[in-house]
């Protein structure tokens, strides 16, 4: 099976699992950090009923502000900081134009992404080709060097764990406090929310301006852990990944980390298929029968008829795909298709969540994208 | 106190009035960023925005460059109008330009007439189906189309990679990412000896097309039932409902159209100025469109005018990166700008703005 997919014989299941569990595992997870942050700035702001589609132009600046911050002062952390800080800034003349000059939040989110992709690349023109001071990781002697778990579970910077403590306090805020069924109020209806006497703009406001804080800081993990370096038009498409996930998880917050690390794994996986030159038919067959194998698992339970048709085609295809591996053994693809799959996951999965047009109405705030203007 | 008062109708004074506004205010504001930058800032705005008026080759390489927007933009505000935002007209340039650079080349060294319009029909063809995706997974599942079609820009980045590394690589390029030259009747004719052109003119056939195009487009927004029935779908869903137009086909209609003007800008890109497929070819146009359509009030006559401002800034810039050393990411910047400014000066149309205390309710 290995030397059909490219890998070599004497690999055996041990070391792979080890190298799954301790390498490929946490790159999977820093690749899924970028995700987390923006995702949940931006799950914050659709819950108050505002869309804001700059989250790219957000976390480029980021990037580049963290960046540059960084390498100036030296210490990352006063550039994580100040990345929130620029994006939230950027997030603010957003904020301003569709709350108080009320203009059109799909134009202005575009714009604010025109606008903060020419203005990193201008910022960071004398950046490029340096390497940032590293990000400290979280190291405790005693876990950090276990062996697998250490690496799994305690090798990483410290925004790792921040990212996902932010999850979790945006979930407790969201669902567990006043100010948060608030903010849930003013974007299920803001008429109603005015007339309870809730200050719908500023409260927008201080939504949109925590979303570009996130994706401020999501660009500078970008540009100082994940790569780490600064080059032009670095997020390539992240940010609007970021608003794919938001749709993903059903704006539920726990759902976020899900929907970044699938991500993070699809992203990571064809980077290392690309690099290892592995027979893409040959994994296509073995992620096709890994589907059919969770779709039987479901249909054991429900029982229809279509979903077992839906199997039979689903194993069909992957068995195929593996008699193409066996009869192709040096197929190899241009990397370029490979480096599409993140593109065409976000479409997959944007059509797999959106398909049932109830639930996705039930999710979904209900003054999303509306202009509010208190008449009176 | 200063409040917003709501018009009872939009200002058509202000409607047009506000672009120029916008563009004023770029002006001003990219001068203070010029002058953080430390350069002149009148010396910059005058090399951006009036040399390449002055200058007879410029002026050439002005209609050269708002060809492109200006299809594109066209396409796109059609969509605009009815609330269906095909951000990926990028996406759609980029296949139409390697569909008819394949036609193109599939037929290298043919002398045909009919070789050109063949290439622009795949092109067109290739452009429809790309924003098709994102139309049927809108109208099938719902799916976002902005999500979607955006997506698709960077899917067909890398298809545009595979192809000039692999099936469209110039045989005797000695394995360099690129297509072989097209042959003469592959490329667009220039337009050498029109009146008002200069003898190395780089203004080719495309351009025409897309000037022909921007009356065409004018009468069926405004004369046909189709563009009413768009622009009823864009204002108010319900009635254009009840009024009998299927929000499905408004979908499809509208991606379609855009798609085959964005696949026909590329297709106009690649046989035009480029001459061959290249990775660099894709520069941002159907981005920069988008700016197009909103400076254009989403009005063909208004989106030829703001093709050529949007032209002039590309072309003023590239003066401007070699006159004065300005960065060309300024450029970017500044076109950034002129879109926050028109959106937030829109306001004007549809309020009034009203100082001091409130008067007595009417």
């Amino acid at each position: 099976m290995m030397d059909v997919i490219g890998l070599s014989a004497d690999l055996s299941l041990v070391t792979a699992l080890s190298y799954l569990l301790s390498v490929l595992l946490p790159t999977m997870i820093i690749a899924a950090t970028p995700l987390v942050l923006a995702s949940t700035g931006e799950l914050v702001v659709e819950k108050s009923g505002v869309l804001n589609l700059g989250v790219e132009g957000m976390m480029i600046m980021g990037a580049v502000v963290g960046f540059i911050v960084a390498v100036e002062s030296g210490t990352p952390v006063a550039g994580f900081v100040v990345a929130a800080l620029a994006g939230a800034l950027l997030a603010l003349i957003f904020g301003f134009l569709t709350q108080v000059l009320l203009s059109n939040q799909v134009a202005t989110g575009l714009a604010l992404t025109l606008f903060g992709l020419g203005l990193a690349a201008l910022m960071g023109q004398t950046y490029t080709g340096i390497r940032p001071p590293q990000t400290t990781r979280l190291d405790i002697p005693e876990v950090s060097n276990f062996p697998i778990l250490g690496d799994m579970l305690f090798s990483y910077d410290w925004i790792v764990y921040f990212a996902l403590a932010l999850v979790g306090a945006v979930w407790w805020f969201l669902n567990h406090t006043r100010p948060g069924l608030v903010l849930r109020a003013v974007g299920e209806n803001h008429d109603a929310a005015h007339a309870l006497g809730y200050r719908v703009i500023t409260i927008r406001l201080a939504a949109i301006a925590f979303g570009g804080a996130c994706a401020g800081m999501g660009g500078a993990y970008l540009s100082l852990v994940r790569v780490p370096n600064w080059s032009e038009g670095m997020t390539a498409g992240i940010g609007w990944i970021a608003l794919a996930i938001v749709v993903f998880a059903s704006w539920k917050p726990g759902r976020v980390i899900i929907g970044a690390w699938l991500f993070g794994g699809v992203t990571i996986l064809q980077i290392n298929i690309q690099a290892a030159n592995l027979n893409i038919l040959a994994i296509a067959a073995i992620v096709l029968a890994l589907v059919t194998v969770v779709m039987i698992a479901f249909n054991l339970r429900t029982k229809s008829r279509q979903g077992w048709i839906r199997v039979a085609f689903l194993g069909a295809l992957a068995l195929l795909g593996w008699a193409m591996a066996l009869t192709w053994p040096d197929f190899r693809l241009d990397s370029a298709y490979l480096s599409m799959t993140p593109y065409l996951t976000t479409i997959v999965v944007l059509v797999a969540i959106s398909g049932d047009r109830t639930r996705a109405a039930l999710n979904a705030p209900a003054s999303l994208g509306r202009v509010f203007h208190a008449s009176n | 106190m200063i409040r917003l008062e709501p018009r009872l109708a939009p200002s058509r004074t202000m409607m047009w009035g506000t672009p120029v506004l916008a563009v004023i205010a770029t002006m001003i504001a990219g001068g203070i960023l010029f002058a953080i930058l430390g350069k002149n800032p009148v010396e910059a705005i005058w090399t951006i925005f009036v040399d390449p008026i002055l200058d007879p080759y410029s002026r050439d390489e002005l209609f050269v460059k708002a060809a492109p927007l200006v299809l594109i933009a066209i396409g796109l505000s059609f969509g605009f109008r009815a609330g269906i935002w095909n951000i990926g007209a990028e996406g759609q340039f980029i296949v139409g330009a390697i569909a008819g650079a394949a036609v193109g080349l599939a037929f290298y060294g043919t002398p045909a007439i009919w070789l050109l319009p063949l290439m622009a029909l795949a092109g067109m063809a290739a452009g429809t189906f790309w924003a098709m995706i994102p139309a049927f997974l809108k109208v099938r599942y719902n799916a976002n189309e902005i999500l979607v079609s955006l997506m698709l820009v960077y899917v067909a980045d890398q298809l545009l990679r595979a192809m000039v590394a692999g099936p469209l690589r110039n045989p005797a390029g000695f394995n360099f990412p690129e297509s072989r030259l097209f042959h003469d009747s592959a490329v667009l004719p220039l337009l050498q000896g029109m009146p008002g052109l200069t003898q190395y003119t780089r203004v080719h056939l495309g351009v025409l097309i897309a000037l022909i195009l921007v009356p065409l487009a004018w009468v069926l927004l405004r004369k046909h039932v189709l563009g009413f029935n768009i622009q009823v779908m864009g204002s108010a869903p319900r009635a254009a409902r009840f009024s009998g137009v299927r929000p499905s086909s408004i979908v499809y209609i509208c991606l379609g159209l855009s798609g085959a003007l964005a696949g026909l800008a590329g297709l106009f890109e690649v046989a035009g100025p480029a001459g061959q497929l290249v990775p660099a070819l894709p520069q941002g146009y159907g981005f920069t469109a988008i700016i197009v359509a909103f400076l254009g009030r989403l009005n063909p006559l208004g989106i030829l005018a703001a093709g050529l401002v949007m032209a002039l800034t590309y072309i003023g810039g590239e003066n401007a990166q070699l006159d004065l050393n300005l960065p060309r990411a300024a450029i970017s910047v500044f076109q950034g700008m002129l879109l926050f400014f028109l959106l937030g000066l829109d306001i004007l149309v549809r309020y009034r703005i009203r100082f001091g205390a409130r008067g007595i309710a009417q």
